[in-house]
This record gives C-alpha cells, structure tokens and sequence, in this order.
C-alpha cells in the first residue's frame, strides 16, 4: 500500500497544480462557500470566464476524445484534477451537469456533425446544458414520467412537464426523456431527445426551495417542436438512452459540503456545556468520534475507488455510498452543531451566527441533499441490488401498457 | 494510489480463506461453544506451520517476515471464521508487546516460541469492570514479583506466557511478562464460550519487566492491537452481510424471497455501508502499521470505533434477518453476535476509543 501517485499522475497533479495557482485564489483561510442562493447574471459571468481558461489549459474534459478537445485520460486524473481544484476557490454549478451528463450521452447517441457542433461550445462553456428527466409524477421512479411526444411530419411535437431541472433557466440546450406510446408498457414507450431551451412553447419557472435557494426550475411544454434528427436512439429505447446519463452521474464527484467534524470541532471549543467548553463532554466527544470515523472511512473509500480506476476499472454501483453517507452526515452535523449553540443557533444573521452561519445554511439545504439525485431510499435500493443481488422488487406496473398503470392524487 | 492489498497478499488471503472454511468450519467453533475444549489445539498446530502467528515477527525471530499487512489479511479470514484459538492473544497483544517494548534477549527468548506456536501468549490487562486506564490497574510489582487479580483474561488458561500490565514499585503502570506455570487460573464463564477465558490470581509471582515506557508502552500496544482486531471485525461483520443476503435470497414469505423487500433491502444496505466504512479505515490502519506512521494512534482508533460499530450491527441485523431460526442455538448467527461483543469488549470498548479519538484529533489540530 502506499498513497503515492504514480509518475504519470504526478506530473499531471503539478500540472494542475501549477495552473489551479496562476488562475485561482486558495481555499485555505476562504469563507465557506455556502450556495445559499442560486448563480446570478454575475455568477455565470464568472463561471463562464473560468470554464473558457479551464477549457483552453487543457484541464475540462479530461477523459474525451482528443478530437473534442479531452485528453482521452484515464478517469483517475479527473479525481486527482477534481482533488486539486477542491483547494481552490473557483466558479461552480453551471457546467456539472452539461458536461458530467448531457454531453457523453450526446457522444454516445448523437451524429458525427452534431458533435462536431455542440461538443466544443459546451466544453468551453459558451452553451449550457440542463438534463430534463424529472416529473411531477416520475422521480424515483423515472420511467413514469408523462410528458407526451407526438410524431408529427419531420419533428416531434412536445407537451407536458418536467420538474427539478437544475440550470434550465441558465441553459441553451437541454436533454430530454418523453413518453412517445402510453400503449407500451413504461419503460418500452420512450424516447430520448435534444432540444434548444429557447424554442418557442418553453416556459421555465424557478422552484424556491426552504433554503432559499432558486436552483432548480419547473419547465412547461406546449406544442414544442424538436426535429427528428434531434433524437438520440431509436424511437422506444429512450430508457436505454437515459441509462447511459445516469451512468455518468457517477462519475460526478461530489463537493464535500461543510459543516465537516472540523467544523464541529472547533464550534464544540467555543460553546460551553456546565461552564466548560462543550469539547469536554463526554456526549459530544462521542458524536465527534463517530462522525469522523465516518468521514475518514468514505475519504478512504474514495481511496479505494481511486486505486481500482488507477487499475483501469470502471466506477459501479458501489459508488451510491457517498452519497448517501455525506448527505445524512451533514443533516446530522448541522442539527448537533445548532443543539450546541442552544438558542443562539437560530439566528442566521452571519454577524452573530458562529461560524459564518454554515450550520443554519445546511440545516435547510441538507433535506435537498438527501432526496436530489437519487434518494437515500432509492440509493440503498441500487447498493442492495446492484451491489449485493438482491432481487427486485416485485412491481405492480410490471408489463402492464402504461396508460393502464394506476396513479394516485399526488 | 495504490490502496489495497498487493497480489500476493491477496493470494495469502484466499489461501487463509479457503483453508479456515474447510478446517474451521462451524462444527470447529462448536466444540468450544460446547466446551468439548478451550481452543482449537488442531487447528492452532496447523495455523502456526503455515507461519500466521508469526506472519508479522520479523525472520531474525523466527518469524514469516511478511509484515503488518499480511497480519491484517489473516486477521480478517481469522474473524470470518470466528476461529477458536489464541491467535489475537498470541500474535496482536502478546508478540506484538514483547517486540515492541521488549530487549532483544526477550525477543529472542520468547518471540520464536511464540511464532512457531511452540508459546501461546496473552494480555493480562483488566482487572473487572472498566476500560484500560492507569486508575484500574491494582496488580503490582515489588520486588520482581507480581501480585494481584487479573480478569477476565482472553486465553487466559491456555496461554503458557502472560504479558501483564502492572504498577512498580513507583506505582508507575508498564509492562511485565511472566511464565504461568504455576500461577492460579480459574476458567471464566462468558458471552463468548468460543474463546477461553480465565482469571489469574498473582501471589507473589515472579516477572521480569518488559521495557521502560510506562503507560505509554501500554497505549502502544493497544493502539496497534486495535488496528489488528479492526480485521477481525471487519472479517466477521463481512461474514454476517453475506449470511444475511444468502438468507434473504432463500427465505419466501408472502410469495417472494424476503430479499426483494425494501425493509430487508435497506437493513443490508446499511449493513454493508458500515462494513465499507470500516473496511476502509482498517486499510488505513493497516498502511499505518505497515509504515509505523505518526498518524497510528489516530487510524487505530478510528479503525476500531468503525469495525467495532459494523460488526455490531452486522452481527445484530444478520440474526433479525434471519427471524426465529436467528435465535436458536443451532444456526451460527450467535456464534458471530458473541464474537462481535468478545472482540468489541476486549482491549478497550467503544467509548473508550471514541474519548481518545477525540483527544488525538485535538492534540493533532494543537500541533
């Protein structure tokens, strides 16, 4: 065993090293970024300057193809570029999705000329792109959703609704999942498709969230056109296509959100519990203990995902666990942390709230965090499935045409 | 990054597997449970001509040579098969302390005998209830010769040497070591049946000190002990999970194997959340050992609070997987539900660990 990088990966971590230090500011001694709010006209401003330097220093994309501008690198150089960026401060939450997922569906599905047209702008961060999956009525269970897609001449015409589109009112382009036969059963009668975010029938409305946050959006379709060049698969293998993205939703690393134990320990040296500061009692030194071994055990997790993809292999399913840790860990942290503080803890005022008000912040995202992307209920499903075989679960909607499929009120 | 087992060890670790399920099987670990004998005599004889005990003692002392990793992958088959014999007495406390803290004509005396299984050892260390801390040690030490009551000591009455944790004449607490030929012993009755047990009466025996660290040679030992024993947790709750999901996939109730509900679904979830978690950190630990990284202290215990919770609730949730049969002395969930206690109360429970973990992470955010 050893942790060093082997001389490959050495020089590309000094490489971007070298370039995270001519073009950022350090983390170290920053305020958290928090996220409380959504990006603004100066937030993409800034991410799209940073993506454009990032783009042409050769460090986004790291894993396509050289002809679009990647470096066919293995995916063990975007965890250490991703490990390297996390000590910097830099412009987040435009590009994620866009190039996490969107783009290697596209690479997969879409024609050569498409390609040719759409990889770069978005590479360099000139185009956003949103993924339009989530509905009122298909989140966990994705292949419910309803939105119609009609065929109608050289173009599909779209009507219904998609829901949790983060980005979509910052998006020129989006992906997109539809029914296009109700008679199929739900996961035979889909279609996959891309389409411009400002054809005319788009209506996106902003969902605002208990944090505060406006990230994520309500998108209405009336009567939108899509060309059929613009479908990615065959018609009927839209859940197949839809596989692919989510595929690469692991790849995504996540950001490790604060308050992190350090956090915690240091808050517990400030407030006091019978007179002593609260580090002292035997309570929170035990909560403090099991917080870190579980952090340490992911980060060392996240190690042994390393050495596999520094071996060649893929990411699996297995990966569901950081999830599904961190987002509990950081509900749990946060509420402990305010216990701590007693009253004090409900002030967000970031003039008297401790520690820049993280802990109120995250007690209010970190609902969101545990749903988004794959609930944690929906993340033990995979790992119980996926990972240790367990049989599905028997489906009330198995094999039945969809539009037969009974549905509730909500 | 390299953070896994090499090839080799990887091999050793089949081999060791292989080898356990079929001389270890659960009929082994019964005749304990059953007290037909203190420990696996067989077993222990062929464990120790295939070098295990030995695995981490250096070849001058008669040891494999094959360094701390190789211990930890043999400590994890050795905690999938709930093996009854002395191997954690013997090669995590006993070796362990004669070559840390011992002279080299101590080594030299004991750690072949040891290696070669010739010398089974052990960790005299609590004297009744409580953690390891200076306060609870009463045994005592003048003159060269020990007196005091040590209990409960794992392999207390098959071990031929002890190492003893005694005060001096200063009543300073350190390490002692003492043959136990002729030292009272009395068979406890315990949680675990399939590891011997004893109390030890001291009367005026005579020890030789081993080293001169104190407390400190104390901690040590335990502190790499810990990362030890987070391999055989780690090997135990890893057997739960996969009795659980075996079960799970067999069992029908309502028509469907009991694995295809979400609330059988999520509890193995968890399960193997845990036992991920813990893996990890005893891979750390185990770098740690290997490297005798300053960090040690702090990836001990955090290895230990993590396999310590996994087993638990591995060991819990495989037998409420398993229902009614779960219960019963006949199926082997409980065979891993004492163990999991056995190993989770020896050298040191959960929040003991958990308080020094903490006091480790403020000394090292002080420095």
């Amino acid at each position: 065993m050893d942790f060093s990088d082997t001389p490959e990966e050495a020089a590309f971590r000094a490489e971007a090293r070298a370039f995270l230090t001519a073009n950022a500011e350090p983390r170290a001694g920053s305020r958290p970024v928090l996220r409380q709010s959504g990006i603004d006209a100066e937030g993409v401003r800034r991410c799209k300057a940073w993506q454009a330097k990032k783009a042409d220093a050769g460090f986004a994309g790291l894993t396509w193809p050289k002809r679009f501008g990647g470096r066919e690198a293995s995916p063990i150089l975007q965890v250490i570029y991703n490990q390297e960026e996390s000590d910097f401060v830099v412009p987040r939450g435009l590009y994620e999705i866009g190039l996490g997922m969107c783009i290697p569906t596209m690479m997969a599905y879409a024609a050569p000329e498409q390609l040719d047209r759409y990889v770069r702008p978005a590479l360099r961060g000139e185009e956003v792109w949103c993924q339009l999956f989530s509905e009122p009525a298909g989140g966990s269970d994705l292949a419910a959703l309803r939105t119609r897609a009609e065929r109608d001449g050289d173009d599909w015409v779209i009507n219904g609704q998609k829901i949790w589109t983060s980005g979509a009112h910052l998006s020129d382009f989006g992906i997109i999942v539809v029914r296009t036969d109700p008679n199929l059963p739900k996961h035979e009668g889909l279609t996959f498709f891309f389409l411009d975010m400002k054809s005319p029938g788009i209506e996106i409305r902003p969902i605002h969230q208990m944090s505060g946050a406006r990230h994520f959006n309500e998108v209405f379709f009336t009567d939108v056109r899509v060309p059929d060049s613009q479908r990615l698969g065959a018609v009927g293998q839209g859940w197949k296509v839809s596989l692919t993205t989510l595929m690469n939703e692991r790849l995504a690393v996540g950001d490790v959100q604060r308050p992190e134990v350090d956090d915690l320990l240091e808050l517990s040296r400030k407030v006091r519990i019978d007179g002593k500061p609260a580090i002292q009692n035997g309570a929170v030194r035990e909560k403090i203990a099991e917080w870190h071994a579980r952090s340490q055990g992911l980060k060392f997790t996240r190690f042994r995902t390393m050495t596999a993809l520094s071996k060649g292999e893929t990411p699996g399913p297995e990966n569901s666990i950081h999830k599904l840790v961190n987002a509990s860990k950081l509900q749990d942290i946060a509420s402990y942390g305010l216990d701590l503080m007693g009253a004090g803890g409900l002030v967000v005022d970031e003039d008297l709230a401790e520690a820049y008000a993280m802990f109120q912040s995250a007690l209010l995202s970190s609902p969101s965090s545990r749903i988004a992307g794959g609930s944690d209920e929906i993340l033990k499903n995979i790992i119980a499935e996926r990972v240790l075989g367990l049989p599905p679960d028997i489906r009330a909607d198995k094999g039945k045409p969809f539009n037969q499929v009974p549905t509730g009120r909500r | 990054m390299n953070f896994d087992f090499s090839d080799d060890l990887k091999q050793l670790r089949d081999q060791a597997r292989r080898f356990l399920s079929e001389r270890c099987a659960p009929a082994v670990v019964r005749r304990s449970l059953d007290g037909q004998e203190r420990y696996a005599a067989d077993l222990w004889r062929e464990i120790a001509e295939m070098g295990w005990i030995g695995a981490a003692i250096p070849e001058e002392f008669g040891g494999a040579g094959l360094g701390y990793e190789g211990l930890c992958v043999l400590a994890e088959e050795m905690g999938r098969a709930v093996a009854p014999v002395p191997f954690a007495s013997t090669a995590y406390l006993a070796a362990e302390a004669i070559l840390t803290a011992g002279s080299d004509a101590q080594r030299s005396a004991y750690l072949p005998k040891l290696a070669d299984g010739s010398l089974i050892g052990c960790l005299a260390l609590s004297e009744g209830n409580g953690n390891p801390e200076p306060g609870t040690i009463h045994a005592r030490v003048v003159g060269g010769l020990l007196t005091g009551a040590k209990w409960p000591v794992a392999d207390g009455s098959v071990a031929d040497i002890a190492v003893v944790v005694a005060s001096d004449e200063h009543r300073q607490p350190g390490l002692f070591i003492t043959d136990l030929a002729g030292v009272r012993r009395r068979d406890l009755n315990t949680l675990d049946p399939t590891r011997n047990h004893a109390r030890l009466d001291f009367d005026g025996t005579p020890v030789e000190k081993l080293g001169s660290g104190g407390w400190g040679a104390v901690q040590r030992v335990l502190d790499r002990a810990a990362i030890l024993f987070a391999f055989e947790q780690v090997g135990g709750a890893d057997a739960c999970l996969q009795m659980a999901k075996d079960y799970a996939q067999e069992r029908y109730a309502f028509g469907r194997p009991i694995g295809s509900f979400q609330a059988i679904k999520h509890k193995l979830a968890d399960m193997y959340v845990a036992l991920e978690l813990a893996r990890s950190n005893a891979y750390y630990g185990a770098w740690a050992l290997g490297t005798d990284a300053t960090d040690l202290p702090l990836a001990a215990a955090t290895a230990r609070v993590s396999a310590t919770e996994a087993f638990h609730l591995a060991s819990k949730e495989n037998i409420q997987t398993h229902g009614g049969i779960g219960f019963t002395w006949a199926v082997d969930c409980h065979l891993f539900y004492r163990r999991s206690k056995q190993l989770g109360l020896a050298i040191g429970s959960a929040p003991f660990w958990k308080d020094r973990l903490v006091d480790l992470l403020e000394t090292r955010n002080a420095a």
